[in-house]
């Protein structure tokens, strides 16, 4: 039987209903809690071999993971038809069930382009936006064009004066040590992030947010990190959550959360807290369905954690239509709204903003704005909803008003 | 004797160029700050310019987005040359009027025909 598309979310189900932590599990699997948390997300394939061992693991047949195919299939074949137009929707139960290995083929082509979509989108922003490697191969070209051009100067100039090849000679001994130099950066800084990029990680912040992800978003040891600035950024967020819960003590909390419907405006007010500190308390609950991304004045996020469904870019800027950014002109002003996401299957979620400034430097220096969206999601799809994206490059709604630039994806 | 400027920072490439250049006969003048652009393009008033894309002072767009904004300069030949892979740069060049590409690492012979082309040699 193929393995479903949906496995992942299947074992991550499971885990946490057994209280399992990601990181003991992927221990006792023999794997990274990073590479176990893109199988729970459905962004890595696993091979049989390993869906057995997490099947013991997790005390249940290997069949449990893989039931329901046929809803997963019908799920997989409708986004894969509602890539392109012309394919007959409505009749795809009769497609899967009379040619099984066609509609796993179809299954298969959707989710490679989607994934090579994903990389290009990666690749080309990490090339456009990484300052080091930028100039590395900046670096490297240039002292390549120069070898490539002077070279053949002095293998097809016949008579060419001494003087001239004595230079020529000159400088391919300086271009090739600026190469090898070149080149050993490069290596350097690939080598150094090698561990990261296998795990599809670019960039501190990505490595800290999928450590966090493996720790269930409590942030515990920190020696699973590999850039030392991913273990900055994590003693920083440790220091914040340490503050958090202070402000906001676990005992009673769970029931205030509750009780307020997750309004971190509510929680706050209840506690007396920080309105910020309340939406990172409520999304960073073990265990919680809940989304929350944080900005600053500039709009750059500075931290994400990821709801299914619910697309945050990797790089780049967000949709601008997002409430956070609605907040962020609008300081202590609460905003609360239903979404609708984009693509093939459009889901709703609920998200709460705010936008708090601070003025660390006293009355006679800067503003410093920071806003947070909570994101929830929304049962049922009747009322109004805010059409929504993740970022413009890989947003289907071609002619939205608020679009920056064309999206690489087909309408 | 048809004028060439070129605006490259990498001395090697320039020295490579030049030599190469001046063999066909063009008269080649280096200029290695992309500040000083073009004020060398009003003093020199060259026949062709190749520009590389990434100068101190003054990026190679830059320096033909302000060349296409003086009429003086409307037809003047610009040559531009930008690391292999660099679409954005590309698309933004010729969107300011650029006249050719010439990708890095390059081969001499291509840009030889290439200059004897914009000069109408």
């Amino acid at each position: 039987m193929p393995i479903s598309a949906l496995t992942g979310s299947r074992l991550r189900e499971r885990r946490v209903a057994l209280g399992l932590r990601q990181a003991d599990l992927a221990e006792t699997v023999g794997i990274s809690a990073s590479y176990l948390n893109l199988i729970e997300h459905n962004r890595r394939r696993i091979g049989d071999a390993l869906l057995a061992r997490l099947a013991q693991a997790l005390g249940q047949p290997v069949e449990a993971f893989q039931e329901g195919i046929a809803a997963a299939v019908l799920d997989d074949l409708r986004a894969a038809a509602g890539r392109l137009p012309g394919a007959e929707i409505d009749r795809s139960e009769d497609f899967a069930g009379r040619f099984p290995g066609w509609a796993a083929t179809v299954i298969g082509l959707h989710q490679r382009v989607a994934g090579l979509e994903r990389a290009l989108e990666a690749m080309s922003d990490r090339m456009s936006q990484d300052p080091h490697l930028s100039a590395s191969l900046h670096e490297v070209l240039s002292a390549v064009a120069s070898v490539r051009s002077t070279a053949a100067i002095l293998a097809e100039t016949q008579d060419i004066e001494p003087e001239w090849q004595a230079r020529f000679l000159g400088n391919l001994q300086d271009d090739s040590k600026r190469l090898a130099l070149g080149a050993e950066a490069l290596v350097r800084y690939l080598d150094t992030a090698g561990q990261a990029e296998e795990q599809g990680l670019a960039s501190p912040q990505e490595e800290l947010e999928a450590w966090l992800a493996s720790t269930d978003w409590q942030g515990a040891d920190t020696r699973g990190l590999v850039s030392a600035a991913a273990r900055h950024m994590a003693d920083q967020w440790r220091a914040q959550a340490a503050r958090d819960l202070a402000a906001y003590p676990a005992a009673g909390f769970a029931a205030v959360v509750a009780e307020s419907g997750s309004d971190p405006v509510a929680v706050a007010a209840r506690f007396g807290g920080d309105v910020l500190a309340a939406f990172r308390r409520i999304a960073l609950q073990p265990g919680l369905q809940a989304g929350l991304v944080v900005c600053d004045a500039s709009g750059t996020l500075t931290f994400r954690k990821p709801l299914a469904g619910f697309g945050l870019p990797r790089f780049g800027a967000a949709c601008p239509l997002w409430p956070l950014f609605a907040a962020l002109s609008r300081p202590m002003t609460p905003i609360e709204m239903v979404v609708e996401t984009a693509g093939p299957v459009p889901a709703r979620f609920r998200v709460r903003a705010f936008c708090q400034p601070r003025f660390p430097q006293g009355s006679r220096g800067p503003e410093l704005r920071e806003a947070a969206m909570l994101i929830l999601p929304e049962q049922g799809r009747a009322g109004e909803a805010l059409p929504i994206g993740s970022t413009c490059r890989i947003c289907q709604r071609h002619a939205c008003a608020a679009r920056r630039e064309p999206s690489i994806l087909q309408g | 004797m048809r004028q060439v400027l070129l605006v490259e920072d990498e001395a090697n490439i320039a020295e490579a160029l030049r030599f190469i250049l001046s063999r066909d006969g063009w008269a080649v003048s280096v200029l290695a700050d992309g500040a000083r652009a073009l004020a060398e393009v009003a003093r020199l008033r060259p026949d062709l310019v190749i520009l590389d894309s990434m100068l101190p002072g003054m990026s190679g767009l830059e320096i033909l987005t302000a060349l296409r904004a003086d009429p003086d300069h409307a037809g003047l030949p610009i040559l531009m040359l930008t690391a292999k892979g660099q679409l954005r740069d590309r698309e933004a060049a010729e969107r300011a009027g650029v006249s050719a590409f010439m990708s890095k690492p390059f081969d001499n012979s291509e840009i030889r025909a290439l200059v004897r082309d914009l000069l109408g040699a």
